[in-house]
């Protein structure tokens, strides 16, 4: 009997001392540029991974300070998840040459570009800035579509897999996870949503596009006359007599669009400014997507309701 | 689809031949040959209408998805590699006429009126999995309206070093300090600082040579640099330059490179800490250390520190507000042998170590987004010498600058400078400059 019992202890202390020494042992270090990934990554990845965000919250993603201390976090991150379609074009490629790091090269299982995958809205024709700071790849604001948001996760599990291959499977459980609770909460939101259809809205910046589109919203105008360029005068009066027009009464404003510039219009369209974010934790209780996504949802249908 | 296509043509011209055999054959032909041929026929035919709808829906697929699969090819043509366009203008009026005297820097304005000191095109990509490379051709217009060109930089750096090191090779701005290496539309002011123009010359320290730079594995970012660079030149004139004579005064003797000594070594520790989730601090010290064509075994140390402060609201709009503070101290001892002087050929002037420091600090107030507030002193003092020159003399200079953004492709900056010069005398100037962009995104360090 103990020389029966002999080699399955010894297999299972060889086991318990692989799984120890393995790089299994050792969580991921996954870096995001922004919280929303974040929030999925750690969805994802659970105690198999360690995950920082570069981008705070309430900061606008295009406008990053290429801070030194994000170069020490990409040198020791073995996966980087970035937005993608030029997001962050204006202050990651400087931090990745610094960075050294070949685990995150273009290509590499630890690079994930989120918009890969995803099916693009307003991708221009043609490249000509005289239309404001558009992005070649298309707007890059496809995250609070729940369908683009599974996408976005079954392409990190995938990653994920590929970089830490012994937790595959839970990386695959907590997608199916992730996907069972967004779907659960998706027929909620297009009932709650549902509704408004066709109501129209108006955002600071083009960045709830899919959104809408998803939900069935539809943004008449934006306080910028073109992506990136400053809400000038003139565009706000043409904002405002659209608004009159389309009997449209909600703003949505993130917390770093100019709050002051939304009550104006406000002012003079009878309408209201709501303060909404597109990024986890930027508001109270919204540290994960599904509850960022049903406060949004929420808020703007209470909104919607009381301007009906 | 096009082999499918084909594929159909293929069977479509087999049919017809079969088709136009068919009256000849059936005449020759028993009943049973004429049915046989019919079946083949029909099931030809049944082919083709099978083959037909296949064709039908492929064509039909990828019309749905054309937006997007039509448009992305569009993202830079298929090039391998950013394009960038950069071209700074200058309108202005000082009170000296003689505006070169005042202004030295080689993208500084030149004229009273209009001055192009910086028209760079730039290129930048992965040069294969190993290596990036990048270039900065400068264009410039001189005061006279002379074309002249430059290779400012061209470079290829590691991407792939082991142990955190990274080595570039080429021709770049040397890592000394913050703003040597910057390119002048990443400037704040309209001009470069005295003292980068007193240590390094018009152009700043640059040249052809080597750098190695390892990322320390300390908590906080830490990183040390050592560039090696020819000595000889116009940007590097503390060294052995050819307008070396405006520093110490004597005729230039001939040095040859005859050992690694007479190369320039430039090395570099920086550090930074985030003190706060809204404040960081980068700090750092550098040295050049090299020959310099005052006499035949002459040399020149430079030295200098530089602190790098930034404050950025928590939410800020488009990272507005912000507040920061940059400051630049380099001390140089010149040891000059004794030589023959350039302006009197019968006197030799003695050997001497010219002792000279300079600085600048200059406070930046992002008020609101694109609008930026500014405010840059500047100072050189320079040991006494037994010859004078205007490069050596004590100046000061006070700029409050206001810059405005109407894009991040473009921008309008208006700078007053009051200067004041030992032997001159003060005054005011007043310069508007403007500049644009085109091409690639252009990705700002830190």
């Amino acid at each position: 009997m103990t020389l029966m019992l002999l080699p399955r202890l010894a297999a299972t202390a060889l086991l318990a001392l692989s799984s120890a020494l393995s790089p299994g042992a050792k969580k991921l270090n996954v870096v995001t540029t922004t919280p929303d990934l974040g929030a999925i990554a750690r969805e994802i990845g659970g105690d198999a991974v360690d995950v920082k965000t570069l981008a705070k919250p309430s900061e606008d993603p295009h406008f990053v300070d290429a801070k030194p201390s994000h170069i020490v976090t990409l040198n020791r991150a073995d996966v980087l998840i970035e937005g993608g379609a030029e997001l962050e074009v204006g202050w990651l490629p400087p931090l990745l040459e610094s960075a050294r790091n070949g685990r995150l090269a273009a290509g590499s299982p630890g690079l994930i570009v989120a918009s890969q995958g995803i099916r693009m809205l307003e991708v221009p024709a043609t490249l000509d800035r005289s239309r404001g700071d558009v992005h070649s790849l298309g707007n890059p604001h496809f995250f609070i579509d729940p369908l683009s948001a599974k996408i976005v996760a079954a392409h990190i599990a995938e990653h994920f897999s590929q970089v830490a291959p012994e937790s595959a499977p839970l990386f695959r459980a907590n997608l199916a996870k992730f996907n069972a609770a967004v779907d659960a909460k998706f027929i909620v939101w297009q009932k709650l949503l549902a509704p408004f259809k066709g109501t129209k809205i108006v955002t600071y910046h083009n960045d709830f596009l899919y959104f809408a589109e998803r939900f069935k919203l539809d943004v008449v105008e934006t306080l910028e006359p073109k992506p990136g360029i400053a809400p000038s005068p003139a565009h706000l009066a043409q904002v405002i007599a659209k608004m009159n027009a389309d009997n449209a009464h909600v703003i949505l404003v993130q917390p770093y669009q100019n709050r002051r510039t939304a009550e104006t219009v406000a002012r003079q369209t009878n309408g209201i400014v709501l303060d909404v974010s597109q990024q986890p934790g930027a508001i109270k209780g919204t540290d994960t997507y599904v509850s960022l996504m049903d406060t949004l949802v929420r808020t703007i249908a209470t909104a919607l309701e009381a301007k009906r | 689809m096009i082999r499918l296509g084909k594929t159909v043509t293929l069977v479509a011209v087999v049919v017809a031949w079969g088709c136009a055999s068919t009256p000849a054959s059936a005449q020759q032909s028993k009943d049973s040959t004429a049915r046989r041929q019919q079946r083949q026929l029909d099931s030809l035919a049944e082919s083709i209408k099978t083959l037909q709808a296949r064709l039908d829906s492929l064509a039909a697929a990828p019309a749905a998805e054309a937006p997007p699969a039509s448009a992305a090819p569009t993202r830079s043509s298929g090039m391998y590699m950013n394009l960038g366009f950069d071209a700074l203008s200058d309108f202005g009026w000082s009170t000296t006429p003689d505006v070169g005297s005042l202004q030295r820097g080689d993208h500084d304005p030149a004229v009273r009126g209009f001055t192009i000191p910086n028209v760079e095109l730039t290129f930048d990509g992965a040069v294969d999995p190993y290596f990036k490379g990048f270039s900065a051709l400068v264009y410039k217009l001189g005061p006279t309206g002379e074309s002249g060109f430059e290779v400012e930089e061209a470079w290829a750096q590691t991407t792939s070093l082991p142990y955190n090191l990274q080595a570039k090779a080429g021709q770049f701005l040397t890592d000394f300090g913050r703003q040597n290496a910057q390119h002048p539309h990443a400037w704040s002011f309209v001009d470069q600082p005295l003292v980068l123009n007193q240590m390094f010359g018009p152009d700043g320290l640059r040249g052809q040579g080597a750098k190695l730079a390892w990322l320390l594995p300390t908590e906080f970012y830490a990183e040390a640099m050592l560039t090696v660079i020819n000595s000889f030149g116009g940007t590097t004139s503390s060294f052995r330059s050819n307008e070396s004579n405006e520093i110490h005064g004597g005729v230039p003797v001939d040095r040859p490179v005859n050992s690694l000594s007479d190369l320039l070594v430039v090395p570099r520790l920086t550090a930074s800490l985030d003190l706060s989730e809204t404040q960081t601090v980068v700090v750092g010290a550098s040295a050049g250390i090299g020959p310099n064509n005052s006499g035949p075994q002459a040399r020149t140390q430079v030295y200098g520190v530089d602190t790098y402060y930034k404050w950025k609201a928590v939410s800020g709009q488009a990272g507005f507000p912000f507040v920061s503070w940059q400051t630049e101290v380099l001390s140089r001892r010149y040891g000059a042998d004794a030589r023959v002087s350039f302006t009197a050929p019968a006197q030799t002037l003695p050997a001497e170590t010219l002792s000279d420091w300079g600085g600048y600090s200059q406070l930046l107030w992002g008020i609101r987004p694109r609008i930026i507030a500014g405010i840059r002193g500047d100072v050189t003092r320079n040991s006494a010498a037994a010859f004078t020159t205007d490069l050596r003399e004590n100046r000061d200079r006070i700029s409050p600058n206001l810059t405005w953004y109407p894009s991040e492709f473009s921008k309008l900056r208006l700078q007053y400078n009051y200067d004041h010069r030992a032997q001159q005398g003060n005054d005011h100037s007043l310069w508007l400059q403007f500049e644009f962009m085109l091409g690639a995104h252009a990705a700002h360090k830190f």
